[in-house]
């Protein structure tokens, strides 16, 4: 499928690299099509996501995973008492809670941030992002047009 | 005496079955039969989550757990707490934009063979029954505790009664029942545990955590060496499990798209939370006022006993009646829900004759109703034999089985495109296997007491790395069983709505007539899609 080189290249502009990168193939075609470009799109998406989700599994590995074993070779973490109730009740049986609660908030915010990045950066490739704003979160891969359609 | 408690059974059962009748006049057709037509807005969902999951275990067995075992006990409603943070980092989106309404579908549809599905459908309604046999134990518990009537009375009841709500209704009129229950659980939890907590003040207020016992620190109440196996086995277990129990799995795909399905998971995250404050409040208190208890064992009756015995008088009846009442809520709701899902596997994968899945229907209501029989009728015996484990402990075990199974195939499954449908099949296998022989051996007593006895008791440690391991391992192996369409796979499981791309997967795939459907549905019935 690979397109002969074009047998010449003219510069017609100096604004040819910019002209160029609206291209007229919409990058949603690039997924649907399973092309290179979008298996790159579709890496980046899944990793960050995956990134995130085991940053947060990391956080509470290491928060309450190590909880058990505060309590074990710490013994005076589980006498301490605080308005006399024994440290590991009140975490355990109150203090856990709001700590999930808030991870799991900013958790959500990130991965809807993380999709509105997605959607904006396949618009913005596709030349159709009127903000501009943000810089894109999924880059495209300098690949010649030629190696499209190999995938 | 028995008038008060008995009267706040009859009449959650009696509202429960009026919610589900009411629903049936909505649910007409099968597809609103399986999936409430995904018009449940989102928080009615979350609290019909959260309804469903609080169940006897929430609701009896934690309070007997801490009356029983101390500080280490409050380890369980941590982790049925945070197996929700897990379940919404790992699964969540990607499991509602599958498509997927069973594990069964999802297995099917990630990896294109339909032994995958099979096996993961017998898992299905393992878990379910070993999910349901301490509900109908609890409700047998309850009836009796509150009324005196024989144990297998309550667990009657309720079988009787999920049975036919389940089987007029459908999931419409369930997602209604659990919505109202999450509320009632509430009410019934914290109403009494506050008052108790004044009637404690009033009394003195003696300390129920007296330093130098050793049932106030952790590992303290069984100081044994595998103490701190045991605890980070059951947080593996609880932190896991939750994803992989088949009655939380059918609710996501309520939502209407996987941006909800995160936001209602983030909801049921702070229900659960208040919820759970509570229970342990009945534990403590029953150190002081019920310590003939733990003496004798029946440590899964505190929250029912406590109001009579510190409050007494009418209001501590009232009390009382009105705990019975929640904890038969917990029982109906959880049971009802472990029974829509158990009985959609076994209509869509089980029982049917093969002849009529071909025809490309998603079957039929009568089908479903024959299925809810076998679905509560299997626990129902169960429950008749006297089980010697708590309630706790039992769907502990449930938990296990769940983490070590479908936790494996479904992070594998999201995350990984390399799985292949050999290797997932040996990790459940595997899974399934392993973890069910530590449930049979635990619930038998057969293993020696010491280590032997921990790590058959708590098999989650080593059981969901061996799945996980042979899963990898095994897929590694076999590159040529990764299914072809598995890009476009991964492309549906993780692009937001709002991004168009085509979700559907290559025909190849669509070997079961009902992925297929679903596939087009989806897109249609899509908010995003235009």
């Amino acid at each position: 499928m690979t397109q002969p080189p074009p047998s010449r290249v003219r510069v017609t502009s100096p604004r040819m690299a910019a002209v160029r990168r609206g291209s007229s193939r919409p990058a949603v075609r690039e997924i649907d099509e399973e092309t290179d470009l979008g298996h790159v799109y579709m890496r980046t998406l899944v990793r960050s996501q995956l990134r995130l989700a085991a940053l947060v599994l990391l956080v509470v590995g290491v928060t309450l995973g190590t909880l058990p074993l505060v309590f074990r070779y710490l013994p005076s973490s589980s006498t301490y008492r605080i308005g006399g109730v024994p440290l590991p009740w009140l975490v355990l049986g109150a203090g856990v809670y709001p700590y999930v609660v808030l991870l799991a908030y900013l958790y959500v915010r990130q991965a809807e941030h993380v999709e509105r990045d997605f959607a904006a950066a396949l618009d913005r490739a596709r030349g159709e992002d009127p903000h501009g704003t943000s810089p894109p979160a999924v880059r495209r891969p300098s690949a010649p047009d030629g190696t499209r359609g190999n995938g | 005496m028995n008038a008060l408690p008995l009267a706040g059974i009859a009449l959650v059962t009696l509202a429960s079955v009026a919610v589900g009748v009411f629903g049936l006049r909505i649910s007409r057709t099968t597809s609103d039969f399986y999936v409430a037509s995904r018009s449940v807005s989102p928080r009615a969902n979350a609290s019909a989550i959260s309804g469903e999951y609080l169940s006897a275990a929430s609701f009896l067995g934690v309070a007997g757990l801490v009356l029983a075992g101390g500080a280490d006990m409050l380890w369980f409603p941590v982790g049925y707490t945070v197996g929700y943070l897990v379940l919404l980092v790992l699964v969540a989106a990607p499991l509602r934009r599958s498509g997927a309404y069973t594990l069964a579908d999802f297995a099917e549809a990630r990896l294109g063979s339909t032994t995958v599905r099979r096996v993961a459908a017998v898992l299905v309604v393992a878990i379910g029954w070993l999910y349901l046999w301490p509900q109908l134990t609890g409700a047998g518990i309850t009836l009796r505790t509150a009324t005196g009537l024989p144990t297998w009375v309550g667990s009657l009841v309720v079988t009787v009664v999920v049975g036919t709500v389940v089987a007029s209704g459908g999931m419409r009129s369930i997602t209604l029942v659990q919505a109202f229950q999450y509320w009632v659980k509430l009410t019934a939890i914290a109403l009494p545990a506050m008052l108790l907590l004044a009637a404690w003040h009033q009394r003195g207020a003696v300390d129920p955590l007296p330093a130098g016992v050793g049932w106030v620190q952790p590992y303290g109440a069984r100081p044994t060496a595998h103490g701190v196996y045991q605890t980070y086995s059951i947080m593996l277990a609880l932190f896991l499990g939750t994803m992989g129990l088949p009655h939380v799995l059918v609710r996501f795909y309520t939502n209407p798209d996987g941006g909800a399905a995160r936001r209602t998971t983030l909801t049921v995250l702070m229900m659960l939370s208040a919820f759970y404050l509570f229970p342990p409040v009945y534990g403590v208190l029953g150190r002081l006022y019920t310590p003939d208890l733990v003496a004798s064992g029946h440590t899964d009756s505190v929250a029912l006993l406590l109001p009579e015995r510190l409050v007494g008088g009418t209001a501590g009846q009232l009390l009382g009646a009105l705990v019975a009442a929640g904890a038969f809520a917990a029982f109906l709701s959880t049971s009802s829900g472990l029974a829509v899902s158990v009985c959609g596997v076994l209509d869509q994968d089980l029982l049917r004759t093969s002849a009529t899945s071909q025809r490309g229907r998603r079957g039929t209501v009568p089908g479903f109703r024959t299925a809810t029989v076998v679905a509560v009728g299997i626990p129902f015996a169960l429950s008749s034999t006297q089980a010697s484990l708590g309630l706790a402990d039992t769907v502990g075990l449930a938990f296990a089985v769940a983490a070590s199974t479908f936790c494996p195939l479904l992070v594998l499954g999201i995350w990984w495109p390399r799985l292949s449908s050999t290797g997932a099949v040996s990790g459940l296998l595997v899974g399934g296997l392993t973890a069910s022989a530590a449930v049979l051996t635990t619930v038998l007593h057969l293993a020696p007491p010491g280590w032997p006895a921990a790590l058959m008791a708590q098999p989650a440690a080593w059981s969901i790395p061996l799945a996980l391991l042979t899963s990898v391992v095994v897929s590694l192996a076999t590159p040529s069983r990764v299914p072809a369409h598995v890009a476009r796979i991964m492309v549906r499981l993780h692009t937001p709505e709002s991004v168009h791309v085509d979700r559907r997967v290559a025909s190849t795939a669509r070997r079961s007539p009902g992925t297929a459907e679903r596939g087009v549905g989806d897109r249609t019935s899509r908010p995003g899609d235009r």
